[in-house]
């Protein structure tokens, strides 16, 4: 591989490497309304800089990479890659997977020769690219080896690799350290850096997308931050900070506190309920086991919290990426247990009482709080109660939600509530007839 | 354990089974009317020659041992003839329906109702057709023997490559598109490595099902011509007209050793090499070994080959033809087929439509309602026979498998045995068990239908003995410590467990029992002939009596049964297995 500078020691030139311009993104659900998933984003990516995009699941982020990589066409808006629209797969363009995306019956090295045997370049020449890259990423040595035989990080690195070998401009990475244990995914992560930073690496810039704050805040130049339902570019963050960066630097703590702050922030003129997408019976819930509800609370009510917790702080030793943790928080926040804002989260008076209770209370005062706060549970539970068999269908609540969000999202709302309401014993579920009933199997 | 693995390798949803819903589809419906028209068509075919249907001047077949291993080695030559057309019938057949939306419609119900149909039954009619299309050679019942072979072959192979096309993990999918691979390198480098381990187990069980074909179709009578090709079948239809017992252990033997050499030399080192393309991020602690694949690997065989392929591969991946070239544009998929596609089910309709017409046209010219009753009254006792056999199998197989599965010395032993008993052709043993029944006196209603699971009853033993080892651990511990009584933890643990595996067993055994009834409820020794009333030796007789209406009406009501036994029985018992009780 040609290690020769690719980037200049310049700072960034002026004319976009990428230009996103008005794109939208809907999917079809076949009847209805079309879903919205990425709403008139624009952007544009130079050269020599890291980008990441940060945003919760849901927000359309890994769309947008798709998009530019030209892995499917935006319904609206254009895309621009060196100049040129992007009508399919740009050779320009690279990615890296978040499973990986190795072909598990080809070695390492036939994973990385398979962009160049894709552009037909002589065996001898891919051989010997293939083993420079391999060289490059610290593989050598697992040439011979079979993906199954490596662990998550090596795979990852066979990834990079495989992008890198075939020399493109832009690098684009869909969450890759997200499958990866914390200790293997910080060692990738600086050696990307460390790599990057010596201008080894044959790519002028890097377009990350992730979920998780403090990656965004170590890794890039800039961060821009997607809010869901649909995705919209919210904010523009530069990051200033000198690398290599230090986590407990406090410079970099209040900027990690500041981005939580802002991705809590309740946009404004939405009530309380409206924190999920939706409302009334169609709101989409997110699955969260009645387990973690309480384990939170009782987290949050403990020391050294005291029931007023700091998100970023909460979430280090939990280990919970905002994308465990925002939906947890948010049902609580829906369900009146807790107040979430400005990266805070803090318990309400309900909240701080339910921690104090034995088992039993506690479902008495879920049930109270879920009938009282979340209509759809409401809802089934008014239908059972006015039918003379006290049964329904669950297709029926199904029928309801698709006309309102996608069929995914309809059977993990309904999920969720048949999970609540199962704790809080208001009413009953059976799996293989589908039906809901008040009875009790008690 | 190899073979466990071996099964699990394969375990993609059977072919029938894999179905979306339990309703009937109008497809399945319409593409039945299809069928039935095409053996309609074949039998008037067939009616038309008047004339004896060949002078043959094939060397008859005669009882020298010393003919026996070349009469094995056309035997096996025929098999390998009919498993590959039946390979390049599943790579023609199941790409166009994975990549043709209006193929799709057509091809899947076809083939899982053609999986259906009992072979045997039609075996007259393809005969009299290749007989003519090769008038006065050898070739045309050389090529009947084949396609008989190939129609009980080729269904579950193509539906196995066409589930695993369409279910090629995403993420490759767009590995593959973008780094914009030509069609015939996302073939060879995504789509054929994913689709390997599900293609070649069903060759396997393809082949095991194979033999018992190929045996039935060397020697065929069709009204008062009989065919008798060189081979292993012919030898024994020989033996039986001769009343020459020595001669049938001979064949059995024989067999016994063809059998044996195919599953060492071929099959086991294909299967040790497709290991890795299983589709597993991580290691298997047992992977199948064949001490045949150590010598090649060690010979440097499979490197030499690998060297041979990969440079066709390479010539061909640079001529520039459009299978070569990358997709230029990406591929968005059209919301504009409507209107093509009604007029594709127009066209299925039209042709449906006169399908049945003349399927009305046939029957009325030869058939009535008597004629219906008697076959649906002769299904019901094959039905009744298949019910019986398959239960008493089921309640002795069972409990041997849950016994050798849970023990992993007794499984690497007999794991083996039961698959090769299920490859072993079960009417190569018929002769013997008719000598019992005549010489004893016995009642052939009733003793002619153990011979029906006599081959098949082996897949309920080894996919029972694949589920009992795959049975976790940690589950068997508990359900010790817990101390549950003997019924309690067949009802509550093991039987759950194995289910998924015990109903891909009973399907196939069942399936394989309506086909081998037209062998199995009519069987002679020399002049004797044995006889149980039932569709089988309906289908049987009217074959030999010429009377192609009865055999096609034979034919549809076995199809319909075994369809509907399927549907009705199987299917929901898969899903339920699959939902319910399916262990990681």
């Amino acid at each position: 591989m040609e290690i020769a500078a690719v980037r200049p020691a310049s700072t960034a030139d002026t004319s976009p490497l990428v230009a996103v311009d008005h794109v939208r993104q809907r999917y079809s659900k076949g009847s209805g309304d079309d879903l919205l998933v990425l709403d008139d984003i624009s952007l544009s990516l130079r050269g020599n800089e890291i980008v990441s995009l940060l945003g919760r699941s849901g927000c359309g982020k890994s769309s947008l990479l798709r998009i530019i990589a030209g892995l499917m066409p935006a319904s609206e808006g254009r895309v621009t890659i060196g100049g040129r629209a992007v009508d399919g797969p740009a050779e320009e363009v690279a990615m890296v997977f978040q499973t990986f995306a190795l072909f598990p019956w080809l070695t390492v090295l036939e994973n990385v020769e398979i962009g160049l045997e894709a552009q037909k370049v002589p065996p001898a020449e891919r051989h010997k690219r293939a083993l420079a890259a391999i060289d490059l990423i610290g593989l050598d040595g697992y040439e011979s080896a079979y993906p199954k035989e490596l662990s998550g990080g090596m795979r990852q690195r066979v990834g990079l690799a495989r992008a890198l070998v075939v020399h493109p401009k832009l690098l684009l990475m869909d969450e890759p350290f997200s499958a990866l244990d914390v200790l293997t995914a910080e060692t990738l992560r600086t050696d990307l850096l460390d790599l990057w930073s010596e201008g080894r690496m044959p790519i002028s810039s890097i377009l990350l997308v992730t979920h998780n704050i403090e990656e965004a805040v170590l890794m890039s130049d800039r961060i821009l931050v997607f809010s869901s339902n649909p995705g919209r570019l919210r904010a523009e963050i530069p990051v200033k900070l000198p690398m290599p960066r230090n986590r407990l630097d406090p410079a970099f703590r209040q900027m990690v506190d500041d981005i939580y702050a802002l991705m809590t922030a309740r946009p404004t003129g939405k009530q309380a309920q409206g924190i999920f997408p939706g409302t009334g019976i169609t709101m989409e819930l997110p699955r969260v086991s009645p387990n973690l509800l309480a384990g939170l609370m009782e987290t949050v009510a403990g020391a050294p919290f005291n029931g007023h917790a700091d998100m970023p702080a909460l979430a280090g030793p939990l280990q919970m990426e905002i994308d465990d943790l925002f939906p947890v928080a948010e049902t609580l926040q829906l369900l009146r247990f807790a107040e979430v804002a400005e990266g805070d989260i803090r318990l309400t008076e309900p909240g701080r009482r339910f921690v104090q209770l034995d088992p039993d209370d506690r479902k008495r005062l879920f049930a109270q709080h879920l009938l009282a706060y979340v209509p759809l549970a409401q809802h089934i539970k008014r239908v059972l109660d006015e039918r003379g068999t006290h049964a329904a269908p669950a297709s029926r609540f199904r029928d309801e939600l698709e006309d309102h969000m996608s069929d995914t999202y309809a059977e993990n709302t309904l999920r969720a509530v048949i999970s609540w309401a199962r704790y809080g014993e208001i009413f009953a579920y059976d799996e293989d007839s589908g039906v809901f009933s008040l009875d009790n199997p008690s | 354990m190899a073979q466990g693995d071996l099964a699990k390798v394969g375990r993609t949803p059977l072919l029938g089974l894999g179905g979306v819903g339990l309703r009937p589809n109008i497809y399945d419906l319409a593409i039945f009317i299809l069928i039935a028209a095409a053996f309609v068509a074949m039998a008037y075919g067939a009616g038309e020659v008047t004339a004896p249907v060949a002078r043959l001047t094939v060397a008859p077949v005669t009882l020298d041992p010393a003919n026996l291993p070349g009469y094995a080695l056309r035997t096996t030559l025929r098999m390998f003839a009919a498993i590959g057309a039946s390979l390049i019938f599943t790579f023609v057949v199941a790409t166009l329906a994975a990549k043709s939306r209006k193929a799709e419609l057509v091809i899947v119900p076809a083939l899982d109702i053609l999986q259906s149909v009992p072979v045997l039954g039609f075996l007259t009619f393809t005969v009299v057709f290749f007989l003519r299309l090769f008038p006065d050679s050898e070739l045309g019942a050389e090529c009947a023997a084949v396609f008989a072979i190939f129609t009980s072959q080729a269904w579950n192979m193509a539906f196995s490559f066409y589930q695993s096309l369409r279910t090629v993990p995403a993420d490759l999918d767009e590995v593959s598109r973008h780094f914009q691979l030509s069609p015939w390198l996302k073939f060879w480098r995504l789509e054929a490595p994913f689709a390997a381990p599900g293609l070649i187990w069903n060759t396997m069980m393809s082949m095991s099902g194979g033999w018992f074909f190929v045996v039935a179709s060397e020697a065929i009578t069709v009204g008062d011509t009989t065919v008798k090709l060189p081979g292993i079948g012919s030898w024994l239809a020989t033996a039986i007209d001769a009343k020459d017992i020595g001669a049938v252990v001979l064949a059995v033997a024989t067999m016994a050793v063809v059998i044996l050499a195919y599953d060492q030399l071929l099959f086991r080192p294909i299967v040790a090499w497709a290991d890795k393309f299983r589709f597993e991020q991580t290691a298997a602690q047992q992977r199948p070994r064949s001490w045949v694949y150590e010598l090649w690997r060690r010979g440097h065989v499979v490197r030499r080959i690998t060297l041979v392929t990969s440079w066709i591969g390479r010539t061909v991946s640079l001529l520039p033809i459009p299978l070569t070239q990358p997709p230029r544009r990406v591929v968005v998929a059209p919301r504009t087929g409507r209107g093509s596609d009604i007029l594709w089910r127009l066209v299925i309709l039209a042709v449906v439509a006169y399908a049945l017409w003349r399927i009305v046209l046939f029957t009325e010219a030869s058939l009535g309602w008597g004629d219906l009753l008697t076959a649906l009254e002769m299904g019901l006792l094959t039905l009744l026979r298949v019910v019986v056999l398959i239960s008493i199998a089921s309640a002795i197989w069972v409990p041997v498998g849950v016994w050798i599965g849970l023990r992993p010395w007794a499984a690497t032993r007999f794991q083996p045995l039961a698959q090769f008993l299920a490859a072993f052709p079960a009417n190569v043993l018929f002769p013997m068990a008719v000598v019992l029944i005549v010489s004893l006196h016995l009642d052939p209603n009733i003793w002619l239908s153990p011979l029906m699971v006599l081959g098949t009853q082996w897949y309920i033993l080894f996919n029972v003995i694949a589920g009992a080892s795959a049975f976790p651990t940690d589950l068997r511990e508990a359900s010790t410590l817990f101390r549950l009584r003997t019924w309690q933890w067949w009802r509550k643990v093991i039987l759950p467990g194995i289910l998924p595996y015990y109903v891909t067993g009973a399907l196939t055994a069942s399936g394989g029992s309506w086909n081998a009834s037209i062998v199995a409820e009519v069987a002679s020794w020399g002049d004797t002939k044995l006889k149980a009333a039932g569709l089988g030796s309906y289908i049987a007789d009217a074959t030999e009596a010429a009377d192609y209406p009865r055999v096609v009406l034979g034919i549809v009501v076995m199809s319909v049964m075994v369809v509907a036994c399927n549907r009705l029985v199987w299917r929901p018992l898969y899903r339920l297995a699959e939902r319910r009780f399916r262990l990681a």
